[in-house]
């Protein structure tokens, strides 16, 4: 580690894996509510354990995020952050609204409360006094980062990230309004959701995905740069008037069919892109770097990422599919694999660099870190599989044949039991990467051993 | 590639065009409100208890069990189009009674059925939530869902 605010990085990462093992355990308890409705219906209904496994995933990306520019932005702009107090008020304020999060929603307190009680759009569900504070600490961070790279070196890698970080500050303002129109609402709350995962997070996945492959191949940087440039042009050129994909059915007008149509396809172009941005510089670098286990995250993500987001999402994006297919279980097989490949295995890939760094030790126990992204990987992409058969067979009976939705619901038990069993295999990935970065100290492995893939 | 395109290139083709995207897209944004406001929705319909009905929706968050227009969680029926389906979208009193029945019926308890929880709401409530779910239903939709099953 050249920079001793690194460090910083090192709380906000053990928060992210914190909120990361109760993700996958709301996710669990989820999938057995698919299969046996009963479980705690009258305590903890399954809106409300839905509310905690998707907040809880969104606030712990974040955190990634956060942790992760504080450890590259260092050796990026080569120069310490301006102030470790700010960072650490800042992951303050996260923890601090987190918990006021999980305790609001478990216990519904303060229901219907403009200020203290949960707001009912998904994802957006955090009460405003929370929202205030993530806005507080965003600007915080803002400042923060900012500050340093204006004092420093500005490379492609830091550009890129701070223009994501800015913008997902900025478009989160928008869940502030809230307006009684439905249609309108759906409009502008898309501005936060779909420009955030299809839009400014690409810059931020891209910008630590070029930062992972300079560290780990050693290509030479402007090599690097230029490609980041590129991909996050086509990510941007796609994914603005992509939005257009949302705007099928809400009330929007008829031209967004076309243009959504259009541009969301090309939504695959950034991450076929980062692909084959990813292993053309491990094919062409020649440094061989010790931590494998970080290796093969980052082709795991820029992987799974073309597959969950590009292909997956490709399948439903057309409007005349759409038409059939909106909101039944493909959405939520594309949305599984779409987050666990771009934006899961780029954190994970991120804490499997840094936390040897953080720690130090060695590149350590790769070998159950390996096995971790296996068993994990290969979790979700069966979940991913089980679920597009679901949704299949949902279109068909419900949006064609017009039969009632419980009744085709029933009829896919045994898909949603299969779901259980691979979620089974992400819990437990994911405890074993816990472990694996976490616990132990050394492991030597020979560097004669295969990179991976 | 190293000879067709510069980094300085890459870079400035990568502002600029983003800027053309959001100039467009803004646009085209500014065009779908007002087009949301006049043409697709009945502004003029919407009244207090239609907008009591959303907060009735989103304290309770239904959109984690619900779709509305196809986005939410998919653990149970769409509702964009629930007073279509039950028969009751011309008629605001069936349309209350209706959904008054179905809310006091909660949960079944019946076992291996998905159980809806009970929110105790009140007449008040009910009927603004029905008000809100037939402003919904009348909705400019381009034609989704496909049928009532919604």
């Amino acid at each position: 580690m050249k920079y001793e605010t690194q460090k910083i990085a090192y709380a906000y990462f053990l928060v992210a894996l914190i909120l990361f093992a109760v993700q996958v355990t709301m996710g669990l308890l989820l999938a057995w509510v698919y299969i046996y409705p009963n479980t705690l219906s009258e305590i903890l209904p399954f809106n409300i354990l839905r509310m905690l496994h998707t907040n809880s995933l969104v606030v712990w990306l974040l955190t990634g995020f956060f942790g992760a520019a504080y450890f590259l932005i260092p050796e990026e702009a080569e120069r310490e952050i301006h102030s470790p107090t700010l960072a650490h008020v800042q992951l303050a304020i996260l923890v601090l609204g987190t918990a006021g999060v999980v305790l609001t929603y478990t216990f519904n307190l303060f229901e219907g409360n403009w200020l203290l009680g949960k707001e009912g759009r998904e994802f957006l569900e955090q009460p405003k006094w929370v929202k205030a504070g993530i806005v507080v600490a965003a600007l915080i961070f803002l400042y923060n980062v900012t500050m340093t790279v204006l004092k420093g070196r500005k490379t492609a890698i830091t550009n890129i990230l701070l223009l994501g970080l800015w913008g997902l500050a900025l478009l989160f303002l928008f869940a502030f309004y809230n307006p009684s129109n439905l249609s309108l609402d759906k409009q502008y709350w898309w501005y936060v959701i779909h420009l955030w995962v299809e839009g400014v997070w690409e810059l931020i996945m891209a910008s630590i995905l070029a930062y992972l492959m300079l560290k780990l191949t050693g290509v030479d940087r402007e090599v690097v740069e230029k490609w980041l440039y590129i991909i996050a042009a086509t990510a941007l050129f796609s994914g603005i008037l992509g939005t257009g994909h949302h705007y099928y059915w809400i009330g929007t007008p008829g031209y967004w069919q076309w243009i959504g149509s259009i541009f969301s396809s090309l939504e695959v172009i950034p991450f076929f892109a980062m692909m084959s941005f990813a292993f053309i510089m491990v094919w062409k670098g020649r440094r061989d770097h010790p931590n494998k286990a970080a290796l093969l995250w980052s082709l795991g993500c820029a992987t799974l990422a073309f597959f969950g987001a590009g292909v997956w999402g490709f399948m439903h994006t057309l409007h005349g599919v759409n038409y059939y297919s909106h909101g039944t279980q493909i959405t939520a097989a594309h949305g599984h694999l779409a987050f666990y490949g771009a934006y899961v295995c780029l954190n994970l890939a991120m804490f499997t660099y840094a936390m040897p760094i953080l720690k130090g030790r060695d590149p350590y126990n790769q070998v159950l870190n390996m096995a971790s992204f296996w068993l994990m990987s290969g979790g979700v992409v069966f979940m991913t599989f089980v679920l597009t058969f679901a949704g299949a067979i949902q279109t068909h009976l419900q949006r064609v044949m017009g039969e009632f939705y419980m009744d085709v619901q029933d009829g896919l038990w045994l898909f949603y039991a299969m779901r259980f069993g691979a979620g089974i295999a992400v819990v437990l990935g994911a405890c074993l990467y816990i472990y694996a970065v976490l616990v132990p100290r050394r492991e030597i492995i020979e560097p004669a051993g295969t990179p991976a893939e | 590639m190293r000879d067709v395109m510069t980094k300085t290139m890459a870079r400035n083709i990568f502002y600029g065009g983003s800027l053309f995207f959001i100039v467009i897209f803004l646009a085209l944004s500014v065009h779908s409100h007002y087009y949301i406001v006049n043409t697709s929705t009945d502004t003029a319909g919407l009244t207090e208890s239609v907008e009591a009905g959303k907060r009735v929706w989103e304290r309770h968050a239904c959109i984690n069990c619900h779709t509305i227009l196809g986005e939410g969680a998919y653990f149970a029926p769409e509702l964009g189009n629930v007073m279509a389906r039950w028969g009751v979208q011309d008629d605001p009193q069936a349309a209350f009674e209706t959904l008054k029945a179905w809310m006091e019926s909660q949960p079944t308890g019946i076992e291996g059925r998905r159980q809806m929880p009970q929110f105790d709401l009140s007449d008040e409530d009910i009927r603004n939530l029905a008000d809100f779910l037939l402003w919904t239903g009348e909705i400019d939709t381009q034609g989704w869902p496909p049928n009532d099953a919604g």
